[in-house]
């Protein structure tokens, strides 16, 4: 049989960056930044950002609180993506980010208040600029490139300072066309924007395997000329390192990347979900020894930074935190009705001033009989 | 002055803002130095550089999707979409984002962004490429719905859409874009939203469209004019929100109403305009309100698509038939 004579014109290579093995081990030198301070309060990020989880799942099932999607194990992505940016950048999320959001400085009680029915959730006090929580798949990657092309746009023309949009999405909207379009576009207008993918191995029930047959996430950069590296995700110091050199090149104008965070889901989707259905308990076991918060915990013990004294009053602090936050949850006053229209448009139209007025009455009179 | 088109006030306007204000950025396929598959934006890549004027990939839902980036961070994006057809994969980000934001983020963030898309039939184009989808449009809270139908307008309206602090889907009846030529002074001054335009002043009967429907709506407003019958003429220009108070307005002097849009009839403007007059002016009414509209099919490829569009027969007869009402019976 003829086999014709074929000439490579491309090849690629994948790249791996790990700090710390599953055991807490140090695989290589750790990078500068990684003093002792900082992994100290990497861990109590994660930790409060795992008691976060635990109290709005609890909340979920007594009814006080809605559909509630936990990041129980992939708590070092959230914090590593989050305390990798600067302040004036801006993030993007996905619906999965307890952990970046409160980096972000976002706080408990507007988390809660979102999962809770709240809007003003999203009206996040001291992170203006970042984008609210996404639900649809995949669509905020296309906002993160929109929100890089008006960084580079401020910059260039109207003089304002380099920054950079970060945002991040599960393993499962790498199946979606917004994706490719957003790394596509980000390639040809070399946008500072890096693309952070939680590849927790499900979406929902189905499968990383049954996702795509792409042997690692990252390679899908290739296809859009920009850097794809795929990272330890229960290794916040590699998450943390990966995403702010990123960072750093976009800020310089070296264009977007792809960082691809291999991690495991260790609860359910939602509330709503049940997880045992599907996922193999064997694996699962598996995945719990691999967890951020124990990695790091072992590191920082045997290195000398943490013991049980440090444990015990991290432990007491943020069960305070999250004391005062509940309680501000459960003692916020009940949004107006009519805020539904009064966030509408910039001025209400005359069109729907009838219906506001409408509902405006049958609220006045619900308060009146029930008074 | 010269006079111009609707495309070239379009293109007009754009210019205008694009001087003015340097956050507008123009983005589309084919915008730049090719100026538009229709010349919406001839020339603009060469006066503002391709920084504001940009060609894009080839990906509609990705042109929807980076304008509202770039507008909640405070650009004032103008996305183009070559047909109305090909904004479908564009739906999500404009209906599950752009009409949203501000309600989400309980006004921290908002979405200023405008949506162009020629729209409309009778140029014998391929399928897909003639569709009056507006209804899709209108039914979405958050979102304004502009359709101009004169030079004029086309420039004044796509002022007040670009200065807008919401969301706005710009559709042009491109049937129209270069069917009359009128003087349009590039004086930047818009002209309102949310506001309909009375075309026409009669007492006998109000003939209510919009976009390329006029055309054939005001002519025959004409031939009944030749008749003695005096129809008043309303363009809406803003579909969503809809002013109803003027066309109610013309309800109290003529009683009558016919609406007239190119759109299929189920679940179009039609019905939700005659919903509105049956609950604010069924007392005015001396006769059911009458729609002709497109037909409740898929748009047909061209050699039939003059069967599709209303024409002015199609009006003359509803109007007959609100005059005739009822049948044999009293006028």
């Amino acid at each position: 049989m003829h086999k014709p004579r074929l000439h490579p014109v491309a090849s690629f290579d994948i790249n791996f960056l790990q700090y710390l093995d599953e055991r807490g081990q140090a695989t290589q030198a750790l990078p500068d930044s990684a003093t002792p301070d900082l992994l100290q309060s990497l861990y109590r990020q994660m930790n409060l950002a795992r008691l976060v989880d635990q109290r709005a799942v609890q909340l979920q099932r007594t009814g006080r609180l809605g559909t509630y999607p936990s990041s129980l194990g992939q708590e070092a992505i959230g914090v590593g993506v989050g305390s990798a940016m600067q302040a004036d950048d801006v993030y993007c999320p996905y619906y999965r980010e307890t952990g970046a959001l409160l980096e972000r400085g976002v706080e408990i009680e507007e988390i809660l208040a979102i999962w809770g029915g709240d809007e003003r959730g999203q009206d996040y006090q001291h992170a203006p600029e970042d984008l609210p929580l996404c639900v649809p798949i995949a669509t905020q990657l296309l906002h993160a490139a929109g929100v890089a092309f008006a960084l580079q746009y401020k910059q260039r023309q109207m003089g304002e300072s380099a920054r950079v949009a970060v945002t991040c999405a599960g393993d499962g909207a790498t199946s979606k066309g917004d994706f490719y379009e957003a790394l596509n576009l980000a390639g040809v207008w070399k946008l500072p924007v890096v693309f952070v993918i939680n590849n927790n191995q499900w979406a929902i029930s189905v499968s990383r395997g049954a996702q795509s047959a792409s042997r690692t996430i990252a390679q899908k950069a290739i296809a859009a000329g920009i850097q794809g590296l795929q990272v330890d995700g229960n290794d916040v110091i590699a998450v943390r390192t990966a995403v702010a050199d990123a960072i750093e090149l976009a800020r310089g104008g070296e264009g977007p990347a792809l960082i691809e965070a291999v991690t495991y889901r260790l609860c359910d989707h939602t509330t709503a979900d049940d997880a045992s259905r599907y996922c193999p308990p064997e694996q699962l076991e598996q995945a719990r020894t691999r967890e951020p918060l124990l990695r790091l915990g072992t590191y920082l013990r045997e290195q000398g930074f943490w013991d049980d004294g440090a444990e015990s009053e991290m432990q007491r602090e943020q069960a305070e935190v999250m004391e005062r936050a509940l309680q501000a949850y459960h003692a916020r006053p009940a949004e107006s009705p009519t805020a539904m229209f009064d966030h509408l448009y910039g001025t209400l139209p005359e069109a729907f001033l009838e219906q506001y007025e409408e509902l405006q009455y049958l609220r006045a009179r619900d308060r009146q009989e029930s008074g | 002055m010269a006079e111009i088109t609707l495309v070239e006030a379009v293109n007009q306007a754009l210019a205008h803002e694009l001087a003015a204000d340097p956050r507008v950025i123009l983005f589309g396929q084919d915008i730049g130095a090719n100026g538009g598959v229709f010349r919406a934006t001839d020339g603009l890549q060469k006066r503002f550089g391709d920084e504001r004027v940009r060609d894009t990939p080839l990906a509609e839902n990705m042109i929807a999707g980076i304008a509202v980036g770039m507008a909640v961070q405070g650009l004032r994006p103008v996305a183009e979409f070559q047909f109305m057809g090909f904004i479908y994969p564009g739906l999500d980000h404009i209906l599950s984002h752009a009409a949203r934001y501000r309600n989400r983020t309980r006004g921290r963030l908002s979405c200023p962004v405008v949506y162009r898309a020629p729209y409309g039939g009778g140029i014998h184009a391929p399928e897909h490429h003639s569709e009056n989808t507006e209804a899709i449009f209108a039914h979405i809270p958050g979102l304004r719905v502009v359709v101009p139908s004169s030079p004029a307008r086309a420039y004044g309206l796509l002022l007040a859409a670009i200065r807008d602090p919401d969301p706005v889907v710009f559709l042009e009846p491109k049937r129209i874009y270069r069917a009359v030529r009128q003087e349009v002074p590039d004086g930047g001054e818009a002209l309102p939203l949310d506001r309909c335009f009375r075309l026409r002043d009669g007492s006998d009967v109000t003939l209510v469209a919009w976009g390329a429907a006029l055309k054939e709506t005001l002519e025959a407003a004409e031939a009944l004019s030749a008749e003695g019958i005096e129809a008043e003429v309303i363009d809406p220009a803003t579909l969503k929100p809809l002013d109803i108070h003027t066309i109610i307005d013309s309800l109290e002097k003529t009683g009558r109403c016919v609406v007239i849009h190119e759109a299929a009839r189920f679940a179009g403007l039609g019905a939700e305009i005659t919903a509105q007059i049956n609950e604010y002016a069924f007392d005015l009414l001396k006769a059911p309100v009458q729609r002709v509209t497109g037909y409740d099919t898929v748009m047909p490829y061209y050699r039939l698509e003059d069967c599709y569009l209303p024409d002015g027969e199609r009006i003359l007869a509803a109007v007959r038939k609100t005059l005739d009402y009822p049948a044999g019976g009293d006028r």
